[in-house]
């Protein structure tokens, strides 16, 4: 190791002096990452099943004297439960263990974990899914392997929230008095199906009797541009392209939009290359895109592509995508095959991102709008 | 940020001090915090449970709780089993013994198979191939150009005698004859002596059976030597079911795991090794043709277990780094003399070329406690760092004692920042160079142990208070300049074994030939020269 003695003493010097000043310059960025991995609390979670039961319960209180219909002795218990189980207090805990026996076995638990573990889920969000469940469980005194998949099935819907509105802001935007197309920028790592979604997406759009503009702001891959005019070709979309390979992807984006607007074109779809989100240069790159677009239209939406696919890494992406560029909505890619894309359960718990559209296969029409009914059953199926 | 598995250990571990032995209940929140650590990394459920399982049972053995650090104990055994079945039976690729040799490249839709064709082709090409590209991705528009313009990038021809999906063709059906394309592929390239010929497939899904019965197809038809199976590293669960269609569907025989350069932890690579009992053999890490390697089982075993990895930085640092630079550098130091500020600026510029700062500090062995502080390090801060030093005079660089109130004022607005960013960068400086002082008295931090002393804060009076002078003598200076250069062969030979064995090599029977004797001799001097002037050519370039 001596021999790279060279190589710490510059590392050494670049932590002290580089992340010296770091620590000394006032944390812009100072939002603490929100620890997923952290041992899980006994606390009620905020947005799981304790305080929803919380407030079912809440709403029947004040109803109770109106209707004066005595509850079923069973219906206290399940109050009074729920009481322990929100009260927080250890002696809550214990005594609610004591009035409610978990009548699951350990292995259930476990299977019920490994689905969501099979979904990619993540153990973070998983754990917390399931020690909402207990409490749940014993709240309501379940007994049945089959009630708590239910009772599992609707907490993960409700994370999922089907009433969440989910359609693409495709309103044409009017900036000092001139209407300008909606722009929708789709942004997303390598190979996820970037370039294939804006296709899609184009002929929905077609079908859908609006004007649409491509702009190919892939302009690092090859034959990207080609396959994007491809698309376009087919239901007689125009493509925005740079001349060479390798120009400004800005200024492809720039003037696509611009092409869009002069035209009086509904909406303009911007598509970038693939990105890792973990390189700064190509990070930045996606920045001047989004900055030089919004100077000619806002932009409407900027679309995650994530792969179904994905592991636990679909989270930093939707985390660094959506610091730089905004991300306002995730379409979840090859759905068709056997992944499940359960990561964008824990993006949408932990960022508030809904998944708008879902690509189930490789025929143009497969981009579907997302339903999380049926979402959830794949989750669990 | 996830805390390293090592580093939740060591937290595990931290109430059992003292106490002699391991206790059934100890064992099993260790075995708890290295499943959470696998799955954290994507490694498959029941992958993860057989592992733990093979984990637990050595880890309640004597080695353990007979160790004085268990949490290391344990990491090692964790390491140690990762790399035996990442690394079990890694092999080369098989090169046939009739030419061409047919290389199949199969997996999903986006894993990089046509970007992983044009890197084989160039790697296979630097090491004396003749590689032929064929296209056989018909399927996705344009992919076919894809090829072609990586195969140009590449300088090695691509077979494309069908457009592919150009046109309004329906993505449903399927689209002309890859199989057919396959075939003629490799009469092609046997008419055309190329020695070696990669066909690139359609990405395809392993639930679609109409897909995966042409890939059967092509397979049957062509009798590849390899079937590589490309897998995305950031592949979650779904890659056990994955693997296991593909192995059903094509029986690739090695896997090629692809965009390592991501921050995935790449657990895929654990779950698809095991399952499918297939080698892993090469790693794509980037977007440019060059950037694919041979794969390390034991830096992905660190890598799923998020402990730093320190061969990938030494070896990206050794890309970057100009050797010569490098030793005078070591010898600066060693030899006592102070670190200036433009020894620290080249420093800088060369290490801005690894790319992320960040990541790089963050590889670094025993930064694990600093992750906060890393996670909101601003790569700019370097830029600046660089604008402040920039902004001052040669004289000023080698001395920055005689860096005065108007001069600091001076830099200040060079450099478009405050005297106090000045100030703050001398004061740093001034306490990094006395630690470089110190350290290069005391001795250096032995290996990636030693290394978590230093960068205890920033702002420290000087790190560690090592014993002065006493290790001086033995501060060795010899191997710096060399060594680089000798790594980066080792690796480019390591490629070269995993390729099949070096450049093609006449026959070595030439004798037998008779009458070929005389040629033999012209061939033969060509061949073994390649080599030499490979490591020539690495020797002197980086």
């Amino acid at each position: 190791m001596t021999d790279y003695l060279w190589l710490w003493i510059v590392l050494g010097l670049l932590l002290l002096v580089g992340l010296g000043s770091a620590l000394v310059v006032p944390r812009l960025r100072g939002r603490r990452p929100d620890d997923t991995s952290g041992p899980t609390t006994a606390a009620p979670p905020d947005d799981g099943t304790a305080a929803d039961a919380g407030g079912d319960v809440l709403v029947e209180e004040p109803a109770a004297p109106a209707l004066e219909t005595p509850e079923p002795a069973a219906g206290r218990m399940v109050r009074l439960r729920d009481r322990l189980a929100r009260s927080g207090s250890p002696l809550g805990a214990r005594l609610l263990s004591v009035l409610s026996r978990d009548t699951l076995t350990e292995d259930d638990w476990d299977e019920l974990e490994e689905t969501l573990l099979l979904a990619d889920i993540g153990t973070g969000p998983a754990e917390e899914l399931l020690e909402a469940l207990r409490t749940r469980v014993r709240v309501l005194g379940v007994r049945e392997p089959d009630a708590v998949r239910e009772l599992l099935r609707s907490e993960l819907l409700k994370v999922v929230d089907p009433t969440l509105d989910r359609s693409l802001a495709l309103e044409r935007p009017v900036v000092d008095g001139v209407t300008k197309p909606a722009v929708v920028l789709v942004v997303g790592v390598n190979g996820t199906g970037k370039t294939t979604t804006v296709g899609k997406l184009a002929r929905v759009l077609v079908a859908e009797d609006r004007s649409v503009v491509l702009g190919a702001a892939d302009t690092f891959r090859a034959a990207a541009a080609d396959q994007l005019q491809t698309w376009g070709a087919r239901v007689g979309v125009e493509t925005v392209r740079s001349e060479r390979e390798g120009g400004d992807p800005a200024a492809v984006a720039f003037d696509a939009v611009r092409t869009g607007s002069t035209r009086g074109t509904d909406v303009v779809l911007v598509d970038t290359a693939g990105r890792l989100q973990n390189k700064a240069g190509l990070m930045d790159e996606l920045g001047k895109i989004s900055r030089v677009v919004t100077r000619e239209a806002p932009l409407g939406e900027v679309l995650l592509v994530l792969d179904a696919t994905t592991g636990q890494n679909g989270m930093q992406q939707a985390k660094v995508f959506g610091e730089v560029a905004g991300v306002t909505g995730i379409v979840l890619t090859k759905l068709d095959g056997t992944a499940k894309g359960g990561i964008v359960v824990a993006v949408q718990r932990e960022l508030g991102v809904p998944v708008k559209l879902v690509g189930l296969g490789e025929g143009p029409d497969d981009l579907a709008p997302f339903d999380a009914e049926q979402f959830v059953d794949g989750l669990l199926g | 940020m996830f805390n390293s598995l090592s580093d939740r250990l060591t937290s595990t571990f931290k109430n059992l001090r003292g106490r002699g032995r391991l206790s059934e209940a100890d064992i099993d929140a260790t075995v708890r915090e290295i499943r959470r650590a696998l799955l954290d990394a994507d490694v498959a459920v029941p992958v993860v449970r057989q592992f733990t399982a093979a984990v637990r049972e050595r880890a309640l053995g004597a080695e353990v709780s007979g160790a004085l650090n268990p949490a290391q104990q344990v990491v090692k055994i964790v390491n140690a089993e990762l790399v035996e079945i990442l690394g079990g039976q890694t092999r080369s690729l098989q090169l046939a013994k009739t030419p061409p040799t047919v290389i199949m490249l199969a997996g999903l839709q986006g894993a990089g198979k046509t970007t992983l064709a044009g890197k084989l082709a160039l790697a296979l090409k630097e090491q004396g191939h003749t590689p032929l590209l064929v296209a056989a991705d018909l399927q996705r528009p344009n992919a076919v150009t894809q090829l072609s313009v990586v195969a140009e990038r590449a300088g090695v021809p691509v077979f494309a005698p069908h457009p592919g999906n150009t046109s309004d063709a329906d993505a449903e059906t399927i689209i002309g004859d890859p199989v057919g394309v396959s075939r003629d592929g490799v009469a092609e390239a046997r008419a055309k002596q190329h020695d070696v010929v990669i066909v690139d497939t359609a990405g395809r899904l392993g639930v679609d059976q109409v897909l995966m019965q042409q890939a059967a197809d092509i397979r049957a038809a062509i009798t590849p030597d390899e079937v590589l199976f490309v897998i995305d590293a950031m592949i979650g669960q779904d890659a056990v079911t994955t693997a296991n269609a593909f192995a059903e569907g094509v029986d690739f025989t090695g896997v090629v795991l692809s965009k390592l350069d991501g921050d995935a932890r790449g657990g895929a690579a654990l779950s698809v090794a095991k399952v499918t009992g297939k080698p892993i053999m090469f790693a794509s890490t980037g977007e440019k043709l060059t950037e694919f390697e041979v794969f390390h089982p034991d830096r992905m075993a660190s890598r799923i277990l998020d402990m730093g990895d320190v061969l990938t930085l030494i070896e990206q640092a050794e890309k970057a780094f100009d050797a010569d630079e490098a030793e005078r550098m070591a010898a600066k130091v060693a030899g006592g003399e102070d670190f200036t500020l433009s020894d620290f600026l080249v420093q800088m510029q060369q290490m801005k070329k690894l790319g992320s700062m960040k990541k790089m500090l963050g590889m670094m062995p025993g930064m694990a406690q600093m992750r906060d502080q890393l996670e909101n390090f601003d790569e700019r801060e370097v830029d600046r760092v660089q604008a402040l030093i920039q902004s001052m005079t040669p004289a000023e660089r080698e001395n920055p004692k005689i860096i005065n109130g108007s001069r600091r004022a001076r830099i200040a607005r060079g450099a478009g920042q405050t005297t106090a960013a000045v100030n703050g960068l001398l004061d740093r400086f001034g306490q990094a160079q006395k630690m470089m002082r110190q350290m290069a008295s005391g001795g250096a931090p032995a290996g990636p142990g030693g290394m978590p002393a230093m960068p205890g804060m920033p702002g420290m009076p000087g790190g560690g208070k090592k014993s002065r002078g006493k290790q001086q003598p033995k501060k060795k200076v010899k191997g710096k300049s060399g060594n680089p250069a000798k790594r980066a062969q080792q690796e480019r030979e390591a490629m070269q074994r995993a390729l099949g064995g070096g450049p093609r090599k006449a026959a070595p029977s030439g004798s037998a030939f008779g009458v070929g004797a005389g040629k033999e001799s012209e061939v033969d001097p060509k061949d073994l020269e390649l080599p030499g002037d490979l490591g020539k050519l690495l020797g002197g370039g980086r």
